[in-house]
């Protein structure tokens, strides 16, 4: 236990080291594009108003919930799936990443673990730059649709979940990348599996749902699943105005600390390995 | 900073281990199944690199390793380095260790070489103001002020080395450790490379220097280990441990000059009686032709024609000494002998011998009656030597023509790069013949020398 604290005082102490690592990940990923930064606010924004064709012409009046309003389902989408790909991108890159950069393990002394941290912190950037669209979605709801749920002060919480969600994907990816050094079928597995949790992720349906109320086991499925608090919490503080669930947001925080201290313990014991098998 | 030495390495055994394919599978489903994860993930194979490597570096020398590939010399580097663990034994590095191993191994090909000189030099161990500081420095050592700003994907491979080199060297290091770097920088750059080098030593820095160039690490390494197959083999004084190498390297290299020698003698050694009948019969001239060597290109073209009325049976390679070899120092001598026989007696005959390089270039020919040697006649088992004082040849593979024929030009035997043998030297002169000579310098004319 001592050593991990350790172990997590040299990632702080690497803090310059993974800052510059997490900006070059940033220039190199539009270097060389016309539109360069913009491109991460086009890219939610585009993902915006696609969701708002397809649920609010095609799909959305099909759906009786949010008073019958597809623009107000697609902003509700858009809450989940947005900080959704961070999770999966962070996640699918984690996986590789110790490949990846397997040159740095391999030629010169080099901290494997803040490669994951790395990959997490630059997708997180990328979310980061995605909430201005959402908090801009929203205000466009609150001005033209009637009825719709208003800002509220709740939103102060929203960094909050962002840090739950932090630490549990930081858990998921140190574990993710040791392991996958070992074990290359993860890769694949974790494809497959990202698709299963998405669904079983209430991201696309709300946990209000009636079917979803009506059956405990669908319930205490979705409450087992760390990424349903998560989400909610965004639900919560930006498409509700609600105040968020301070106890399963607290016992999921909880669960993400947990991860990180098995994920940084198994990444521990491989890393010796990782050198000779990258 | 305390002890004596710089490096210390306490029997250090370090053993790769090689996983199959079909066994990670089945660990994998065994980690699952049964959760033993670290349990199950013994190797199949292990590969050996390093066995109970034990010697102590001390603070401000200049220490090579030498040996062949696959010695274990980067593995020992990057035990020292701290990238991959021994098994057995320990290692004990005092100061801040930099290593010339990969250069530019962290670079990112779309970001420009100013930031990798940054990002490069914050993985080394540097702070972002110290860079700012040595930024001028790194760029103007790797000759790229122009290039610094364009990404690093648009540079050679040789302005990748110089700018990795740069960022390393500038790290100040109290112990630097140099693989094998030099081999790669171009003509103006590598002797940069060695004058920061000897800065280093001038210092009294710690150097731990891998290389196969030889001559270099005789020129500046204080001390040198030889490793072989991962044990230290010789360890010492740098031209007793090089000489030794050297005469290791060149016993092995006479094996596969010896086993060459054998099977040209299998193969052309027994008298065709297709040859003989060459004349007289049309239908064997194909069979002939079948005799020699399938392919003109063939590496080396041996080829033996001649209807042998009168025969070279043997041909053997000799040093002064009369040792028979095929490996020779530059400055060595080497007696050529032949035994020949001649069916009948014979009036016009000419005995010649030619070297070549491997490039085909003859490098001598000489034959007897180029020396005047008047033909008068030949009969029966006869031997003939000649002696060559010193070979003064450079560095390289030689092949060696012998024949006799008529005067006309009219073979009766010619053996053509039939035999072979090696010039080794450390001096890496130029062309095909290496005159005797010696350089005289006025005192206004000074030379660096790398030991005080």
């Amino acid at each position: 236990m001592l050593k991990l604290i350790n172990n997590f005082k040299d990632i702080y102490k690497y803090r310059v080291l993974i800052q510059s690592l997490v900006s070059r990940e940033l220039k190199a990923r539009y270097r060389g594009t016309v539109l360069g930064f913009l491109w991460s606010f086009i890219n939610p924004l585009l993902l915006m108003i696609i969701y708002s064709i397809v649920f609010g012409f095609i799909i959305g009046p099909r759906i009786p919930a949010f008073g019958g309003s597809p623009v107000l389902y697609a902003l509700f989408l858009f809450c989940g799936v947005l900080p959704w790909t961070w999770f999966a991108a962070a996640s699918i890159e984690s996986a590789n990443v110790l490949m990846i950069q397997g040159n740095l393990i391999k030629k010169i002394l080099f901290p494997a673990e803040i490669l994951p941290v790395v990959v997490l912190s630059s997708n997180f950037i990328h979310f980061l730059f995605g909430v201005p669209i959402l908090l801009l979605g929203k205000l466009l709801t609150v001005l033209f649709i009637p009825n719709a749920p208003g800002f509220s002060i709740y939103l102060v919480f929203l960094p909050l979940v962002m840090l739950v969600q932090f630490v549990f994907s930081l858990g998921f990816g140190l574990l993710l990348s040791a392991l996958t050094v070992h074990f290359r079928d993860i890769k694949d597995i974790l494809a497959n599996m990202l698709t299963f949790w998405f669904f079983a992720t209430p991201i696309i349906y709300p946990m209000t749902f009636p079917i979803i109320q009506k059956s405990a086991l669908f319930r205490t499925f979705l409450n087992l699943n760390p990424m349903t608090h998560i989400m909610i919490g965004y639900q919560n503080t930006v498409f509700y105005g609600e105040m968020i669930r301070w106890k399963k947001l607290s016992v999921t925080l909880l669960v993400g600390i947990v991860l990180v201290i098995i994920g940084y313990y198994v990444f521990d014991k491989l890393r010796d390995s990782f050198p000779e098998e990258v | 900073m305390t002890g004596k030495y710089a490096i210390e390495i306490e029997k250090v055994t370090k053993v790769y281990q090689k996983y199959s394919s079909r066994h990670r599978f089945k660990t994998f489903k065994s980690a699952l199944v049964k959760g033993d994860l670290f349990k199950s993930m013994k190797p199949d194979e292990l590969v050996t690199a390093l066995e109970g490597v034990n010697f102590n570096v001390p603070k401000g020398m200049t220490f090579g390793v030498i040996g062949e590939n696959g010695s274990g010399k980067s593995t020992l580097l990057k035990i020292i380095t701290g990238i991959t663990k021994p098994t057995k034994g320990r290692v004990t590095v005092r100061g801040k260790v930099s290593a010339l191993i990969e250069l530019g191994a962290g670079f990112h090909p779309e970001i420009t070489g100013r930031e990798n000189v940054y990002i490069n030099g914050i993985m080394l161990g540097l702070s972002k103001k110290e860079i700012h500081e040595k930024f001028s420095d790194i760029v103007r050592f790797a000759e790229l002020e122009e290039f610094i700003d364009a990404p690093v994907k648009t540079y050679s491979s040789g302005m990748y080395m110089k700018l990795g080199f740069s960022v390393a060297i500038n790290v100040n290091p109290d112990v630097l450790l140099i693989d094998e770097v030099l081999a790669v920088g171009d003509a103006g750059f590598v002797p940069k490379c060695l004058d920061k080098i000897n800065d280093f030593r001038r210092r009294k820095k710690t150097i731990l220097f891998v290389s196969h160039d030889l001559s270099t690490v005789e020129k500046i390494c204080d001390q040198v280990v030889w490793l072989k197959n991962g044990k230290i083999k010789t360890l010492g004084e740098p031209k007793r441990v090089i000489d030794a190498y050297l005469q290791d390297i060149a016993g092995q290299q006479e094996e596969v000059f010896e086993q060459r020698q054998q099977r040209v003698n299998e193969e052309y050694g027994e008298k065709k009686e297709t040859v003989i009948k060459k004349t007289s019969d049309e239908k064997t001239s194909v069979t002939v032709q079948q005799s020699l060597p399938p392919d003109e290109a063939d590496e080396h073209r041996e080829q033996r024609w001649g209807k042998r009325e009168i025969e070279i049976k043997k041909v053997r390679l000799i040093d002064l000494k009369g040792k028979p070899k095929h490996v020779f120092q530059t400055d060595e001598g080497m007696i050529i002998e032949m035994e020949v026989e001649s069916y009948s007696r014979i009036k016009d005959f000419v005995f010649g011998l030619g070297i070549f390089n491997s490039q085909g270039i003859q490098c001598y020919g000489t034959n007897t009656l180029m020396e005047e040697f008047e033909a008068k006649s030949i009969e029966g088992k006869c031997e003939i030597a000649c002696r060559i004082e010193k070979l003064s040849l450079i560095n390289g593979t030689y092949y060696l023509d012998v024949a006799v024929h008529k005067i006309d030009g009219y073979p009766y035997d010619y053996h053509r790069n039939l035999y072979s043998f090696m010039v080794s030297s450390l001096n890496k002169d130029v062309g095909i013949f290496r005159p005797e000579h010696e350089w005289s310098f006025s005192s206004k004319i000074q030379f660096k020398s790398f030991k005080d």
